[in-house]
């Protein structure tokens, strides 16, 4: 044999070794990570069936309120026979959804934790012996049964949606979307709800996935981009209003043609006034506007933990008088989702720091030993400190000075704005209302959409009115 | 009941796995035979332990008495397998033949639960292979002409898979083996061998820069055919292997690191100009942008490894056959999904543990050509397992390459067993000398 030409073959063998071992210990944890971190938000997902055969061996848990009220849990009778039972009907529907035509809201959500048991090992040992099946953990919620059935009430047969949130935790309170179905009889009605020609569309969570032209409630967009461009000098903007604003060929009329006179831009956004507002969108740098609406989450997917819709913005450099006319008022093409509202309104309530809306506030096992807790957790700053309280101030004026006079009392301070959305002619408007109370320190926010009901001020405000009462009262 | 039973075996077989997993690294911290011959044992104890829980399993899940037959064939084979080796070579590394048990025994548990038709076929291949094999030891001592034939390797390698690449059969759009009469043959497991073989022929001769350059181009063709075959996996199993035995033959820094720069900027081309290079990286990228086509195969294995969690769903409680050739490239996460993720975990130290007595083996011995083989085949042997098991965990882009002597397929499993078989032979070859030099001395 010749003699060897690398000497420290034997080294460099060691090297390359180490570098190996170094791989397999970074793949080792990363196998780790995942198993520890991430596994828990990949497995719950409706293409994973293997969490329906958990079923074979764990009676699905319950789903309490946030005050422990059972809105949704499963009878066993004595042939083993499972039934899911919803004690509040469709009051709930939406938020809870359903588990037995697939898998919808709060039960889609909270599918794996329903589904695992965490009863003791002794109690384990003895169901397996006796052929039962354990007890799956329980979630509750961050749902107020009280809030939501004010909602619903005050929805009555109203076609629409409500959300309710906490903007410092983005706990959400109450969701209720109409119409609704009921989740106990899901799946006697399922051939009419799915049928071609219903065209009510229950099964659709209008909270999350209605997609609205957002009217006057886009002006929180406008004049945020406004005050972008003129930091120093917005509040020298007037605007004389005639009711009518003729630019060109095109009319913009504001809300039954109602005159506002000599307006600043707080007054105008007060006032809820189209003509100031349609004006003072020509002044606007267009894809600063896009910009500032891309940035509050429009054309974005919200990443929430359950279905919704993407709102949509279009507008870019480029459009013509009229399209800007429109867009400036939140009509034209732009469309927006009530929780998305809400999220907006939330972040200018929370010093422009969104937070991530959420539904399950922990998950106990059947002994109510908490197995997991959820904490608050930050979505992303929409705006500064300064922009959001600025905002806050023109919302509070809505209330005390212009269409939000529905919601000024005494017993608190709201900041909102109300919103008429046209969306075809002779119709009547989609009323609006987002805001939230007390205005110094925003404990509350909420979004209210009531199709075909009139003005924001006159058909929302009231039902965002009954629910800051209650919260209040509480 | 039986749920029970699972249950409690679940944990008892992790703790078995986990205990062999431990001696399998005790095992070097002691020097004299006597202690090194019981850890060994106690390794013996813990397999035959968890193959006779997992039958048990099997059984009781089946039903079918088919499964304790094939449950005792197997136990007659290990026994003969572990006994018969000692036999006929008096020093033979046992804990590597453990390993190999080991791992074929977690195979077969597997293979069993997932198709017993297929777990019948692995059992007679191994079989068969271990027949085989036994003589490759033998072979390694006294045919010295293995050395000196360095184009017979070079030429049959590329051949080889110049006819599969022009001639084979596709699978999952590469062309990866050749049909003959209802038996598929992969050639790629085997030339991976010849690969070393050649390597380390021509670099025992010389590492003038003649010979480096005539090997590289003769690797660079062996990888582009692989290329061309759309068998990327195999192409950088053969393409790291070849920089790796550069780099130890020569010594030379440069060459690790020119053989760095010139992979990435391949992997780089490689995502330019092949369609499925671009696919395997988005799905690795963000399976779930397409969990109904493209992301199928990674999230489905993402599902089974998650719900399976630390300690497992149990033999049968599962759903690993929703995971496309789970029986092949995915059976790892088959393992972790129903043993448990630490089982799983101790299955990849045990391939591990392989891989560094494959080292240890190449650096004491003295002759470089043994050293290089040695060294050759324990890269290829951890590559491979690297690529699965990252492939299947979604830490690398999936590359469809198998796990060694778990996986199901005749051609891996007796390349495996030649693979073993040589590092086995120069482990002896290694003792006998020690042993020749204690009497003489």
């Amino acid at each position: 044999m010749k003699g060897n030409p690398n000497p420290k073959a034997n080294h460099h063998i060691l090297i390359l070794t180490y570098g190996v071992v170094l791989l397999f210990v970074g793949l080792a944890a990363y196998f780790s990570y995942f198993l520890l971190v991430k596994s828990d938000s990949v497995i719950n997902n409706s293409y994973n069936a293997r969490l329906d055969s958990f079923a074979d061996r764990v009676v699905r848990g319950e789903i309490y309120s946030n005050d422990g009220r059972v809105i949704a849990r499963t009878e066993v009778d004595g042939e083993g026979k499972e039934t899911r039972v919803y004690p509040y009907d469709s009051l709930f529907a939406h938020a809870v959804g359903y588990s037995t035509n697939g898998k919808t809201g709060l039960e889609a959500l909270a599918n794996f934790y329903l589904l695992t048991s965490h009863v003791n090992l002794v109690e384990q040992v003895v169901n397996e012996l006796s052929g039962q099946k354990n007890q799956g953990d329980s979630v509750v919620s961050t749902l107020d049964v009280d809030l939501q059935k004010t909602a619903y009430d005050a929805l009555g047969k109203r076609k629409g949606a409500v959300v309710v949130m906490e903007p410092d935790t983005g706990k959400i309170l109450a969701m209720v979307s109409k119409p609704d179905y009921n989740p106990n009889t899901l799946a006697e009605d399922w051939s009419h709800l799915v049928a071609e020609e219903n065209t009510s569309g229950q099964l659709l969570n209008r909270a999350t996935q209605g997609l609205y032209p957002p009217g006057s409630t886009f002006k929180i967009v406008t004049a945020l981009e406004y005050i972008r461009e003129n930091p120093s000098n917005y509040k020298d903007y007037t605007f004389d209003c005639k009711g009518i604003y003729h630019n060109g060929d095109y009319t913009i009329r504001c809300y039954h043609e109602t005159v506002h006179g000599h307006q600043n831009l707080e007054q105008a956004f007060a006032n809820s006034c189209n003509g100031a507002f349609s004006n003072l969108g020509l002044l606007l740098d267009l894809n600063g506007l896009k910009n500032t609406a891309d940035q509050l989450l429009f054309n974005t997917d919200l990443a929430l933990p359950f279905a919704s819709s993407k709102s949509s913005y279009t507008m870019g450099a480029g459009a013509d008088t009229w399209q800007i006319l429109q867009t400036s008022i939140g009509q034209g093409q732009t469309q927006i989702t009530p929780i998305h509202n809400a999220m907006l309104a939330a972040a200018i309530a929370n010093g422009g720091t969104l937070m991530k809306p959420y539904l399950i506030d922990r998950v106990e096992n059947a002994g109510g030993d908490v197995i997991k807790k959820f904490m608050p957790q930050s979505y992303m700053s929409l705006m500064t400190a300064v922009e959001a309280s600025e905002l806050t101030e023109f919302m509070g004026d809505v209330v005390t000075e212009g269409t939000g006079s529905a919601l000024r009392t005494d017993a608190y301070t709201v900041a909102g704005k109300t919103g008429s959305a046209e969306f075809e002619t002779g119709k009547e408007t989609h009323a609006w209302f987002v805001g939230f109370a007390p205005a110094e320190h925003p404990r509350v926010v909420i979004s209210v959409i009531a199709e075909e009901a009139g003005s924001g001020g006159q058909a929302a405000a009231p039902i965002a009115r009954a629910l800051f009462d209650l919260y209040f009262s509480k | 009941m039986i749920n029970l039973i699972i249950d409690i075996s679940r944990y008892l077989m992790i703790l078995l796995i986990a205990l062999y997993t431990y001696l399998n690294f005790r095992f070097f911290s002691f020097s004299d035979e006597i202690r090194k011959r019981k850890i060994c044992r106690r390794q013996n104890f813990s397999m035959f332990l968890i193959h006779l829980l997992a039958y048990l399993i099997i059984w009781l899940e089946t039903e079918d008495e088919k499964m304790l037959v094939f449950y005792v064939a197997q136990v007659i084979f290990f026994f003969s397998y572990l006994f018969l080796y000692r036999l006929i070579y008096r020093n033979v590394s046992r804990l590597l033949v453990n390993n190999m048990c080991m791992l074929l025994t977690i195979g077969f548990i597997m293979l069993t639960r997932l198709s017993f038709d297929r777990a019948m076929k692995q059992f007679v291949i191994v079989a068969a292979a271990a027949l085989v094999t036994f003589a490759i030891p033998f072979v390694i001592d006294r045919v010295w002409q293995l050395s000196k034939i360095p184009w017979i390797y070079g030429i049959g390698g590329i051949l080889l898979l110049g006819i599969v690449c022009l001639a084979g059969t596709s699978s999952y759009g590469a062309q990866l083996s050749l049909e003959f009469g209802g038996y598929s043959f992969q050639p790629t497991e085997f030339v991976k061998i010849i690969y070393v073989f050649f390597i380390a022929t021509m670099f025992y001769r010389s590492t003038s820069m003649k010979t480096v350059l005539i090997v590289t181009s003769v690797a660079a063709l062996h990888v582009l055919i692989l290329v061309a075959s759309k068998d990327l996996g195999s192409a950088l199993i053969f393409f790291v292997t070849y920089i790796f035995m550069l780099f130890v033959a020569t010594g030379k820094w440069l060459y690790l690191l020119a053989g760095a720069g010139g992979g990435t900027l391949a992997s780089m081309l490689a995502y330019q100009l092949f369609g499925h290079v671009r696919t395997r990286v988005s799905a690795w990228l963000n399976p779930w942008a397409d969990i109904a086509g493209k992301g199928y195969q990674i999230t489905q294995s993402l599902f089974a490894i998650g719900t399976g969690g630390w300690f497992g769903m149990g033999l049968y409680r599962g759903m690993p056959r929703r995971i496309p050739v789970v029986e092949k490239d995915f059976i790892f996460s088959a393992i972790s999904e129903e043993l448990g993720g630490i089982f799983a975990l101790c299955v990849l130290l045990i391939c591990l543990g392989c891989f560094l007595q494959f080292m240890m083996i190449a650096s004491r011995m003295q002759a470089v050509f043994y050293k290089l083989i040695a060294f050759g085949l324990g890269t290829i042997y951890i590559i491979q397992v690297f690529l699965t098991v990252g492939g299947v965990t979604k830490f690398i882009p999936s590359t469809g390459v198998t796990l060694p002597l778990v996986s199901y397929g005749g051609s891996s499993i007796l390349s495996t067993f030649i693979i073993f078989g040589i590092i086995q032979g120069l482990y002896i070859l290694k003792r006998n000398e020690e042993e020749e030099e204690k009497y003489e001395g």
